[in-house]
């Protein structure tokens, strides 16, 4: 594994610029001072509920996310870069969604393998011919992009569903300027708190063709049980929506609408935060409880819009991830700007036999698999992991794809022994709709354990305010 | 408003005001138990503590003995006790998550204090000598969690559906307290006016908090049954009496008419019982037997509740 780039100390131990204050900051930190900050803010995210239930875990059903008061910071000038590729990739990504479900000029160009898109689980037949309003699927993308050096930024993988977390990037940003208000103060952050009011602007700028006057936005979620419920009432309270359960909603003479204390109310666009498999018990699982029967019907009928749109998932399929270079080439004509990790498939004989040679060194991540689960972290695993793995992926090796065990970068982080370097990731939230809307940062997140890459909540990962700096 | 919303704001405020109830009427049967002489009816005791809070049935269910330990964890710390103070506040607190977006962050503040504070008390912590501390404790939280929505509520359908929630549950608590106190205390119809054991008598008052506002209100040192009853049912300087509490059920269903501009049958009822109260006289209740106003009040009660859930669309 290569040298880590600390984000904060750079090469040769010379502080990067960005964070020059923050270093100055840091010093003049006393150990009781932070135990003060880390405490309080504890206390706040607690009073507010800022939890997420960890499923299978009776003992502590709602538990907070570790927050730590060290900023991740970026320079103006890295963000602009890093901001215009992650506009062409969700350009790219919805054009591609619109594709497949349409002409399929990709396919037909012969740059994917029909087969992997048409016998995915994540292409949904039901989509087909289905024309979205302004043509977007994916309104909603969080693209987990990892850093190795000053200048090398890839992207692990694109979140197409429904990406959670983004009320941990305003929350954070809301403690850190709880806490240490004097650091906004002495310089320019750009501000993350107008997400909800451009998530809301980006929803009523999909209402559907049927949609005359002004539109109607909801939040559906399956409920307080929900491990990301929090994040469902806290943006439709920002956005100043109601936030809906599926019994809520219904059907009658060709609209959506819900019940009221009043008249029943019309409703237009419907940002679900349930999957597509629960979406509507008239058209996909039967036994779904939680959704709403015929409102795909209405979607294809251009009565309502449903962001995500159901069928998005096959574009941050893991199998069909490392095509995405192409995609963004096939569909925009230009060069990817961000660039993928080297991956092998181990579905390819030539490529699997390359990865089972290989396996200390590796990361071994299941196709369809989401959230840390599933994985083999090449280099911290055990012998008997890496054999125990050997023999998964022997078995169905199609399952599988695998990636060269990423340095990521690291970033000061309060520990039980004082100040160290922890790994950490980035999810930028990006809004497709009347335009590509980006909020400056995105949510970091912190592998808590040394050395430890997985920076996953479900896997003991912690969080970040994430800052970029103004000019 | 959702008609899931609103009732999530009715049961959040119904629970939280059920968890104060039941801190009060713990505080009395604690009290009672403590007096000399008291060894005899102590069990009584908190057999009419049990009764007041129509939790007997179920208690009896899951045990077959009563003693002060195991009605104070049955009513404290069961959960299978819906109406225990930890089953209350966790309702409540569901509900408030349910709704969230329709509280100020004050209102969800409070009651998400109140949740993980009590979430972190041990059962086998509640001794007798620390069951006073802990259930004033309640009654903080409960009038903090008031407090905040009283103060920072907008005056809308949010705040009309907690408020109705919160004084149907205080009429249905006094209601009962009185009925079941009231039955134990005085056996023979023929005690009516006497005066009676003021230890005892004390007890029905204390349990809705109006022991001394009594003596302020009727400046009289004894407890008489019939002035007793007059102060919890028609007085409505007392706030917890039950024509106090129609006021503002009334209050509350007309500010959704106004809001809605719409009358559904739960406001004739509300009204129909409010006029009761505000004309009706002691004479008339003794005559006809208060038991059965009394019960006739709480089976009226229960039905402005449905009623209320069938004409705003709650799930």
């Amino acid at each position: 594994m290569a040298a880590i780039f600390n984000e904060m100390e750079g090469k040769g131990g010379a502080v990067r610029e960005p964070y020059a204050r923050i270093e100055e900051w840091l010093r003049t930190l006393s150990p009781r001072d932070v135990e003060r900050a880390l405490k309080e803010a504890e206390a706040i995210f607690r009073r507010q509920g800022i939890t997420f239930a960890v499923y299978g875990d009776n003992q502590a059903s709602e538990r907070l996310i570790p927050f730590d008061i060290i900023p991740r910071i970026f320079a103006a000038s890295e963000w602009r870069k890093l901001s215009a590729g992650i506009e062409q990739r969700v350009r790219a990504l919805n054009a591609f969604i619109h594709d497949l479900y349409h002409r399929q000029e990709i396919l037909r160009a012969g740059r994917i393998p029909s087969e992997l898109i048409i016998q995915n689980e994540a292409f949904v037949p039901e989509m087909v011919g289905v024309m979205a309003a302004r043509g977007i699927y994916a309104h909603i993308i969080g693209i987990d992009i990892v850093r190795v050096a000053e200048n090398e930024f890839y992207v692990l993988e694109d979140n197409c569903r429904t990406p959670s977390g983004v009320s941990y990037m305003l929350e954070d940003r809301e403690a850190m300027m709880y806490l240490f208000p004097e650091l906004f103060a002495q310089q320019r952050i750009c501000p993350v708190e107008n997400y909800p009011a451009m998530l809301r602007q980006t929803l009523e700028s999909v209402a559907p063709p049927a949609c005359k006057g002004e539109p109607t936005a909801v939040i559906l979620t399956p409920g307080i049980h929900n491990s990301a419920f929090f994040e469902h009432a806290f943006l439709a309270d920002e956005m100043g929506v109601e936030l809906c359960e599926g019994n809520d909603l219904f059907v009658s003479d060709g609209y959506l609408y819900m019940r009221t204390t009043q008249e029943p109310k019309r409703v237009d666009v419907v940002y679900r935060r349930i999957d597509d498999a629960f979406l509507d018990p008239l058209t996909f699982r039967p036994d779904s409880a939680i959704g709403v029967p015929g409102i795909f019907d209405l979607y294809r009928a251009g009565r309502v819009t449903l962001v995500n749109a159901p069928g998005t998932g096959i574009a941050d399929d893991k199998s069909i991830y490392t095509y995405i270079p192409d995609v963004i080439e096939f569909y925009t004509g230009e060069k990817p700007l961000l660039k993928n990790v080297p991956t092998w498939r181990c579905g390819d004989p030539k490529q699997l036999a390359y990865v089972l040679d290989h396996l200390p060194e590796l990361v071994v991540k299941e196709v369809h698999g989401s959230g840390g689960y599933g994985m083999l972290v090449g280099p911290t695993s055990s012998k008997k992991d890496i054999e125990d793995f050997r023999a998964r992926l022997k078995a169905r090796p199609g399952n599988y794809i695998a990636q060269p065990t990423l340095a990521l970068s690291s970033v000061p982080t309060f520990t039980r022994s004082g100040v160290a370097p922890r790994h950490v990731d980035l999810r930028p939230f990006v809004l497709s709709g009347d335009k590509v809307r980006i909020t400056p940062g995105g949510l970091t997140r912190v592998a808590l354990k040394k050395g430890s890459l997985v920076v996953n909540s479900s896997q003991g990962g912690g969080t970040k305010d994430t800052w970029v700096l103004e000019d | 408003m959702l008609g899931r919303t609103a009732s999530s704001l009715y049961w959040m405020s119904r629970y939280m005001e059920r968890a104060e109830n039941m801190a009060r009427l713990l505080e009395v049967g604690y009290r009672i138990s403590l007096m000399p002489g008291a060894v005899e009816g102590h069990r009584d005791e908190w057999r009419s503590t049990l009764q007041s809070a129509a939790c007997d049935f179920a208690y009896d269910r899951k045990h077959n003995e009563i003693t002060g330990a195991k009605v104070i964890q049955f009513l404290i710390f069961d959960e299978d006790n819906p109406s225990s103070i930890r089953a209350s506040i966790k309702t409540a607190r569901n509900n408030g998550r349910a709704v969230r977006t329709a509280l100020t962050r004050d209102v969800w503040e409070s009651i998400n204090t109140t949740w993980n504070e009590l979430a972190q008390v041990k059962p086998s912590s509640m001794t007798a000598d620390r069951l006073p501390v802990f259930l004033e404790w309640v009654k903080q939280r409960v009038m903090s969690f008031r407090g905040a929505l009283l103060g920072t509520m907008l005056r809308n359908d949010t705040y009309y559906f907690s408020q109705v929630g919160n004084f149907l549950e205080r009429a249905d608590n006094t209601a009962r307290i009185l009925d079941v106190k009231y039955f134990i205390l005085l056996p023979k119809p023929t005690d009516v006016g006497s005066d009676l054991d003021m230890q005892q008598w004390a007890q029905i008052l204390r349990s809705v908090s109006a022991h001394r506002s009594y003596r302020w209100f009727y400046r009289d040192s004894k407890y008489r049954p019939w002035m007793i009853s007059e102060f919890l049912i028609l007085k409505e300087e007392m706030p917890r009496s039950l024509v106090f509490s129609y006021y503002w059920i009334n209050m509350a269903l007309d500010g959704l008419a106004n809001l809605y501009g719409k009358r559904y049958g739960c406001h004739d009822l509300a009204q129909d019982t409010y006029q009761r109260l505000k004309t009706g006289n002691m004479d008339d209740i003794f005559q006809s037997g208060l038991h059965e106003f009394l019960q006739d009040f709480v089976s009226r009660n229960a039905r402005l509740s449905a009623s209320i859930g069938m004409n705003y669309n709650f799930p």
